[in-house]
């Protein structure tokens, strides 16, 4: 458990994966228009926007599972120069970098171990059982989203707030160095949430790179070192919470009314009231 | 409902099942035949009656029984990890049916009294065939759905093509080789029938099982698959390969028989943790299982006017998965 966190930490420094440029267009919709972004390791960065900005299509794009129109999605590590993300193999991407989907609901009643071995895919080679560092990373996947007690649970059986935890241990299980999560935490209640956030904050910490859409502002600007702002398929704003996070953006963007307090512990974010 | 019982417990217990069945069905037949004195005699190389009926009848339909239940009940399994639905079964992307209107056109048209290799190689084109079609009207990079809606056309036109050839069936007596050859059977197969399905159905079960992470994976749904690095269109299309040769050979030498690549795979998986990959290898045995089974009892009635097997199927097919329905319909629901 420790080797698998020290060499992430290791050669954390040159982990990064950029979009350039991308743009994506659907049935004459202007989804994706030259938007530029750039994570890197140790960073947890919050796309935050509108309903229908295009969150969920940048995301898919950044993860390999979205052809852009134009522009394009380049992945480095630490032992290779940059790299576009569509000329590498769909394994070695998957070994660095995992997909969390909005809505991922399980087709069987499996258990929450097995359904945490599948994160195992990317690194399974032909005609041979599990191996001793995928029951490691399983593990440890399982130990730090306090699951273990769950384990031979079904995963239909559980609450939303287990499920969402078991299909982030899922993700973990794959050690991959970039996760890129479509609203891990909608639909949780604040407990869970919060637990979602301290997971996804720590693998940032450890050297890893998260970019998560969000839909709470607060949690986002409590927990992201970087918000993204995203308005019609275009960046409007890249920066700290509090740059992003301004009245005049909220108004212009989400189009509310809302109070914004930097406090010691945090951003608070309430909305007051539609102004369109 | 999980079952606490392991996978190699599970395997050790189905075999050990095929093993008695088989014992079972070299026993049972209108004749009355010293089963170990005919083995003795295959043994020593002796013509004896019992080695006759053993070693050329009972031998020869005992490995087809097991060849293809074991092909449907994998097919059965595969497919419904594939369409992550355990309402689907091997015949839903119209493979079957299209095996099946290649066999009728050979007996409308009297081939298959030329030589016995007509009506399988008939069968197994119209399996490729129609997997083919499927393929060119859904788009080769379609969605899992279009390539079912492709499916169900397919089966539908072919089904209608059969109806045609049985409308103007040259004779009543070709009419009722068609009804009873689309009724599913394993009476009067020989080795050569094996020779020709053995080959084809292990290649199929090879592709199958080979992509039995691709279907554990696919649990979590396409996208999350190709997050993890599976090809989709890839895996699928070896996949749907790998079931239409199988099928296809299997149906090219029993005919249809219905309702083991359903049921099988549905009574095994809560053995198997509902873990796709593992109820194909079982859902494979559990077939061959099912299948010794059913055509032993079609050997219990009058010799004389012949159940089929694929009649027998149906019959305890039917009520018992609307069984399993009402069973477990408020889990599925």
């Amino acid at each position: 458990m420790m080797t698998s966190t020290i060499t992430l930490t290791a050669n954390a420094q040159s982990i990064s994966l950029s979009a350039k440029q991308v743009s994506l267009a659907r049935d004459g919709n202007q989804i994706l228009h030259n938007a530029d972004l750039h994570i890197q390791a140790g960073e947890l960065v919050g796309l935050i926007g509108p309903n229908g900005a295009g969150k969920s299509s940048l995301l898919r794009v950044m993860a390999g599972l979205l052809d852009a129109d134009s522009g394009q999605v380049q992945l480095s590590t630490a032992d290779q120069p940059p790299q576009l993300l569509a000329n590498i193999s769909g394994r070695e991407r998957a070994q660095v970098l995992a997909y969390l989907p909005q809505q991922e609901t399980p087709a069987w009643p499996l258990q929450v171990e097995h359904l945490v071995g599948l994160g195992r895919a990317p690194w399974h080679k032909p005609m041979s059982g599990k191996s001793a560092r995928d029951k490691q990373a399983i593990e440890h996947a399982l130990a730090i989203t306090e699951l273990q007690p769950l384990r031979q649970r079904i995963v239909t059986t559980l609450s939303g707030g287990e499920l969402q935890r078991t299909l982030l241990a899922r993700v973990f299980a794959g050690e991959p160095k970039i996760i890129l999560a479509d609203e891990p935490i909608a639909a949780l209640d604040p407990y869970h949430q919060l637990h979602v956030m301290e997971l996804l904050a720590e693998h940032a910490h450890q050297g890893g790179a998260v970019l998560t859409a969000l839909h709470d502002l607060s949690l986002a600007a409590r927990f992201c070192s970087r918000l993204i702002l995203l308005q019609n398929g275009k960046i409007v704003a890249d920066g700290q919470p509090i740059e992003v996070l301004t009245t005049e953006n909220l108004e212009k963007v989400y189009g509310i009314s809302a109070y914004v307090d930097c406090r010691e512990e945090g951003v608070v974010i309430i909305p007051r009231k539609r102004v369109i | 409902m999980h079952t606490k019982i392991s996978f190699s417990v599970l395997t050790i217990i189905l075999l050990g099942a095929i093993v008695a069945a088989g014992a079972l069905s070299l026993n049972s037949g209108a004749a009355d035949i010293p089963v170990l004195q005919g083995f003795a005699d295959i043994w020593q190389g002796e013509q004896s009656l019992a080695a006759t009926i053993l070693g050329q009848i009972r031998m020869p339909r005992l490995v087809l029984a097991i060849i293809v239940g074991a092909t449907l009940g994998m097919a059965g399994a595969a497919m419904q990890g594939l369409l992550r639905n355990p309402l689907a079964d091997p015949g839903v992307l119209g493979v079957t049916s299209g095996a099946a209107f290649g066999a009728v056109c050979v007996l409308y048209f009297g081939a298959a009294a030329a030589a016995w290799y007509w009506l399988p190689s008939a069968a197994i084109i119209g399996a490729l065939l129609s997997l083919v079609m499927v393929y060119l009207l859904a788009g080769l990079h379609s969605s899992m759905l279009a390539l079912i809606l492709a499916g169900v056309a397919m089966s539908a036109i072919t089904g209608a093509l059969i109806a045609v050839a049985l409308n103007f069936a040259p004779s009543l007596y070709a009419m009722q080789e068609i009804i009873f050859w689309l009724m599913g059977s394993l009476v009067n197969r020989h080795w050569d029938h094996v020779h020709i399905a053995l080959p084809l159905a292990v290649i199929g079960w090879l592709l199958i099982l080979s992509r039995s992470r691709f279907l554990d994976a696919l649990s979590l749904g396409e996208e999350s698959t190709r997050s993890l690095g599976f090809n989709n269109h890839r895996e699928r299309g070896i996949l749907l390969f790998g079931i239409a040769i199988s099928v296809g050979a299997c149906v090219a030498v029993s005919g249809s028989i219905g309702f083991i690549g359903l049921i099988v795979p549905h009574l095994l998986r809560p053995f198997v943790g509902y873990r796709p990959g593992r109820l194909m290898f079982a859902s494979a045995l559990g077939g061959a299982l099912l299948l010794i089974l059913a055509d032993i009892l079609v050997r219990q009635f009058d010799s004389a006017r012949e159940l089929k097997l694929g009649v027998v199927t149906s019959l305890l097919g039917g009520p018992f998965f609307l069984l399993l329905i009402l069973k477990t319909r408020s889990r599925w629901a």
